[in-house]
């Protein structure tokens, strides 16, 4: 009996297995490829082979020795942290008072920032061009801010209401009747069992705002606010006849980088089962 | 400490729905007291009210003698224990505890030495430096109660703490709540659904049904002198017995035969404008077994004969039950009563009664037994309003 189910066992494990290696290498296999790219000389790049044959950090060298993907690296790195930072402030005290109060309008509220997260993006591109020329926002860090913050809000609020809704309101009332003003019963109680739920929110809204071309094409013109995916697509050789492959991989491979980082550095504070305990389970 | 007063507080939410009638409690100090009743009788709303979590319709609630109305929670110095303990997730049991002070601005040292002291008291020393998850559900309750000791508050609220331990726990768990209670001296009020906490802890018991108070007065007062039918019906394990019954002549006709009115029944109907139809209510443990009934006692009252469906032996008595045949007295109070036990559905015409009877009793099940009750000790109630007839006030 034992046996017959071990082998089970074993049989299903290897199925999963091979199922996962093929899943992951699927996924992967484009990244690994722009990585070997980056590392593949002039001569080699278009040689078909995986592993390059001749090792070169050229590429690397020639993105950093210009202004214009160093500056579109500030650029994003700057935009997506404050519309980050922005967004998780607002959105974290919008999805408390949705998910603790009962306001007159909050259905609405909700309705209305599910809209925002649904509309398409392109139709507001237009619009948005004519009124931040009009303003005076084109082509300013602020210019690519608010529209981020727009649409990363209710994807904030979303994610950090349902983690509101997991903490036990009777904390907040234990609190309050420990001799805590809701301002320190938010503080010391409520947020530090939302963190989780913060940081989440915080590495979705980062990679929207990293990931972003639409809006960083349509209302950038110069390297002073331009953010790297749009560097990317204007990256040309040294001359007309020099082929910017090279170059857009070595960029490709660096923007990854900080995603990655970002997203290590946040799940080791993304704990499981942080409100465990606090009330009988 | 402080005695804390409601006078006609009434809870009404803005849809409409009363939660809270009109209540009037005056607590003493140091006094340690009992709201109890069904499910949405309002007494959670009333301890919430007390706390300041729930805003006061109308109505003024003064502790200490000081209207304490639109004060926030914070500021009116009491604690509370929560049934679901509500302990902070995030920080060990020393820094639960000392979250109170801590907001006081209690310097360190005291924090530390008070702390110390509730540990002591609560026995959870050893576990001064563990996260709440890693607690058992009876630690977990006394690091609820220790927060609330900490910092010696004007008044203790509980919210039924013990609900969520298992049986065992909670009688023990019971015996050190009121011994703590003895120990500091604090007023304390007490929420709960359970009639045998309400017994055992409380120097008093009030009685809730459906946002009105129903009865205040010491356990065994309630037991003897329930003022109506819900009292009668919810305080005492097994429930109090009803039958219909008829008053005619002096004589009380029922599905137990017929009895004449004692003295004393007779001198409490004087003056009351009793009905001809009553609702007779009879404790468990004033019948017996006919036969071990001695002569000279048995003429103080009743016997009547019957089939004994179920026999229990609890070692020290028997609980008898039979089925009278009849119909079943009714009443509103005794539905919502049958609804909470969960009981209304059950099926089983006629009348149940449960005796408590001596644990020599020779009766067998299946077999009829003639069983004694004590005439005496009939309440007879009225069945319109619930009112008991035999209420000495």
């Amino acid at each position: 009996m034992a046996g017959i189910g071990g082998a089970v066992t074993t049989g299903r494990k290897a199925r999963w297995t091979v199922l996962n290696v093929l899943v992951v290498a699927y996924a992967l296999f484009p990244v690994l490829w722009i990585v070997s790219l980056s590392f593949k000389t002039k001569e080699t790049l278009g040689d078909g082979n995986f592993i390059p044959r001749a090792w070169t950090f050229d590429n690397y060298a020639a993105i950093f020795s210009t202004t214009e993907f160093v500056r579109a690296l500030v650029n994003s790195i700057g935009i997506a942290l404050i519309a980050t930072a922005v967004a998780v402030v607002f959105g974290t005290m919008a999805a408390y008072a949705i998910a603790r109060l009962d306001f007159p309008g909050k259905r609405l509220l909700v309705g209305v920032s599910l809209l925002i997260a649904m509309f398409p993006q392109i139709s507001l591109v237009s619009p948005l061009f004519e009124i931040e020329r009009g303003l005076g926002l084109f082509d300013t860090w602020l210019g690519l801010i608010l529209p981020y913050i727009t649409f990363a809000l209710p994807l904030a609020i979303y994610t950090l209401s349902a983690f509101f809704r997991e903490i036990p309101w009777e904390l907040e009332k234990a609190a309050k009747m420990d001799g805590a003003t809701p301002g320190q019963a938010f503080r010391r109680v409520i947020a530090p069992l939302a963190a989780p739920g913060v940081f989440t929110t915080a590495i979705l809204v980062f990679i929207f705002c990293w990931n972003d071309f639409l809006f960083a094409i349509s209302l950038t013109s110069t390297e002073s606010s331009r953010t790297v995916p749009v560097a990317l697509s204007f990256f040309t050789g040294g001359s007309q006849f020099e082929d910017p492959t090279g170059s857009i991989a070595a960029a490709a491979v660096v923007i990854t980088i900080p995603i990655i980082l970002f997203v290590l550095f946040f799940q080791r504070r993304i704990v499981a089962g942080l409100t465990s305990g606090a009330v009988k389970g | 400490m402080a005695e804390i007063v409601l006078d006609s507080v009434t809870k009404q939410y803005p849809d409409g729905a009363v939660a809270v009638r009109d209540v009037d409690i005056e607590i003493a100090d140091g006094e340690f007291i009992i709201l109890v009743g069904p499910s949405g009788c309002g007494k959670s709303t009333t301890l919430n009210m007390i706390a300041g979590l729930e805003d006061i319709t109308s109505g003024e609630l003064r502790i200490g003698g000081e209207r304490v109305n639109e004060r926030a929670p914070k500021d009116r110095d009491i604690a509370m224990v929560f049934q679901s303990y509500a302990l902070y997730p995030h920080m060990t049991v020393k820094e639960n505890m000392a979250f109170p002070l801590r907001l006081a601005k209690v310097d360190d040292a005291t924090v530390e030495k008070k702390v110390r002291d509730a540990a002591e008291i609560l026995d959870l020393t050893q576990h001064l430096d563990r996260k709440p998850s890693n607690l058992s559900g009876g630690q977990r309750q006394r690091v609820a109660m220790g927060r609330a000791i900490v910092r010696s508050p004007k008044a203790f609220l509980m919210d039924e703490p013990l609900s969520n331990l298992d049986a065992k726990l909670r009688v023990q768990m019971r015996t050190s709540v009121s011994r703590l209670q003895k120990q500091l001296g604090t007023t304390t009020v007490y929420v709960t659904h359970d009639q045998t906490e309400a017994m055992t802890l409380g120097d008093r018991v009030v009685v809730m049904r459906g946002g009105a108070v129903q009865q205040i007065g010491a356990p065994q007062f309630l037991y003897d002198n329930p003022a109506n039918l819900f009292v009668a019906g919810f305080i005492g394990s097994p429930a109090m017995n009803f039958v219909p019954a008829a008053l005619e002549d002096g004589t009380l006709r029922s599905a137990l035969g017929d009895v004449p009115l004692t003295d004393r029944v007779r001198g409490l109907l004087e003056g009351t404008e009793a009905p001809r139809e009553v609702i007779m209510g009879l404790r468990p443990e004033h019948f017996e077994d006919a036969r071990l009934v001695e002569d000279h006692v048995r003429s103080t009252g009743a016997t009547f004969t019957n089939q004994v469906d179920v026999l229990e032996s609890m070692g020290s008595d028997k609980f008898a039950y039979f089925s009278l045949s009849g119909e079943q007295a009714t009443s509103a109070e005794l539905a919502e009563l049958a609804a909470d036990a969960g009981s209304a559905d059950v099926p089983g015409g006629g009348v149940s009664l449960v005796a408590r009877i001596s644990a020599t009793s020779t009766a067998v099940v299946g077999e009829p037994a003639e069983i004694w009750f004590d005439a005496d000790k009939v309440q007879l109630f009225d069945p319109n309003n619930g009112r008991n007839l035999t209420y000495r006030g």
